[in-house]
């Protein structure tokens, strides 16, 4: 439990489609950043919220199609799946609390 | 009772961690408070953490990227056994001694951290523009970080506002994906450096426009283009573009002290002659909080090592 999925262009629809709990998805890069710092956060956000929300990693560098569908321009953006759909979007790095508070109503 | 600490400091740039180096080596086992992750330059290892190639900063001459040059300041305070916590400091009270510091609720009776010596070292963060689209579309289109977000913009036309050396550089960097990258800079004559410059009108993908400002951001949900505005014709016209990245400058980042220390009229911190002293004793400032004119990493580095010095001696005084 807890772990963080890599999704792919190939794989992004069935996991996020067929999960039952809502998939915050992080589009990322190694070049950026932010979204280095915020890595050790997602992956404590995971581990402790386990059971209410997956985490699950788009790298946008190999899956540029998944970044253009979904209109990410800016990263770290992260965007709560639920049922599939795009509920909820958070754009920019974060600091745990405030990351943890903007996901407050699916934990 | 909370934990009381000789030297608490405020920010992780070069000045901060450069303290943190000093005062660690001092034996002074310094607590670093270093901010929080954030998309924007107040972030955890400062301003160079956005920004790509540093060929200034003496020792390396083939140049290193900023994030990789603040994670080598980081690794070495730690080496000498710098305390670090990723938070971010809400409120100080500097009226009595031990001083205070709160991280977390700034409303809570008790503070985080009682405080000897504070070494404040929060640094500077890029002004935006102050336009109301500006919150609609920031990460549509609308971004603060060039290194981060250039990639989304192959082929596009980008828009760079700003003439220093800052936005040269995002300038530089975006010509690498852009199909073209514009400069608009409200002067006739950029702040930039001469090299910076050199490099800019040498690059066939940039374009400037002078004595232009930018009176609002275009689109709905995603960036459009800008409306510029002549500031000496008045003359109105919207451009066409899908990336603007703002590098105006920089304000210091000084509202935890408002009221407590000292400001100069432009906002910065002031710190005594040639000293990292400020008007409280004790409390000392360094790096860009507290310099409005030379705001270089080494320059930020070196006045780090000048705090982390006067709050050695000044604690040494006072027999701690």
């Amino acid at each position: 439990m807890g772990s963080i999925a890599h999704l792919t262009e190939a794989t992004f629809d069935e996991e996020v489609g067929a999960s039952t709990e809502p998939v915050l998805v992080d589009f990322w890069a190694e070049w950026c950043g932010p979204c280095k710092m915020i890595a050790p956060i997602l992956d404590e956000v995971a581990t402790e919220h386990a059971g209410k929300v997956r985490v699950a990693k788009v790298n946008v560098d190999e899956n540029p199609n998944l970044a253009m569908k979904f209109n990410v321009m800016s990263i770290p953006t992260m965007i709560v799946f639920k049922d599939g759909e795009e509920d909820h979007r958070i754009v920019g790095a974060r600091g745990k609390s405030q990351l943890v508070d903007d996901l407050r109503s699916y934990l | 009772m909370p934990e009381l600490r000789n030297v608490v400091i405020i920010g992780s740039g070069p000045a901060g961690l450069t303290a943190a180096i000093y005062t660690a080596r001092a034996d002074l086992a310094p607590l670093m408070i270093e901010g929080e992750p954030s998309s924007t330059s107040d972030q955890p290892g400062g301003q160079l953490m956005l920004t790509t190639e540093v060929e200034n900063f003496p020792g390396f001459p083939d140049g290193i990227m900023g994030p990789e040059l603040m994670g080598n300041f980081r690794a070495q305070a730690e080496r000498f056994g710098a305390d670090i916590l990723t938070a971010r400091v809400t409120k100080v009270d500097l009226s009595e001694r031990p001083f205070r510091i709160w991280t977390g609720d700034p409303g809570a009776e008790q503070p985080t951290y009682l405080a000897r010596s504070v070494v404040i070292a929060t640094g500077a963060s890029s002004l935006m523009l102050g336009l109301e689209s500006e919150a609609r579309l920031l990460g549509h289109g609308l971004s603060t970080c060039a290194t981060c977000d250039g990639f989304f913009f192959r082929d596009q036309d980008i828009v760079v506002v700003g003439g220093g050396d800052s936005a040269l550089e995002e300038a530089l960097f975006l010509s690498r994906f852009g199909r073209t990258v514009t400069v608009v800079h409200r002067r006739k004559e950029l702040r930039a450096s001469k090299i910076m410059q050199d490099r800019a009108f040498a690059n066939d993908k940039l374009t400037f426009l002078w004595d232009t400002v930018v009176d609002d951001i275009l689109g709905s949900d995603r960036v459009e283009g800008v409306r510029l505005r002549n500031v000496l014709t008045d003359e109105v016209q919207d451009r066409a573009a899908a990336g603007v990245f703002v590098a105006i400058g920089h304000r210091p980042n000084t509202d935890l002290f408002v009221g407590q220390l000292p400001l100069k009229d432009n906002g910065y911190l002031i710190t005594e002659g040639s000293t990292s002293r400020t008007a409280v004793e004790g409390v000392f400032a360094c790096g860009d909080v507290q310099d409005d004119w030379y705001r270089q990493a080494i320059t930020a580095a070196g006045s780090g090592c000048m705090a982390a010095i006067d709050a050695e001696r000044w604690l040494e005084a006072q027999g701690h």
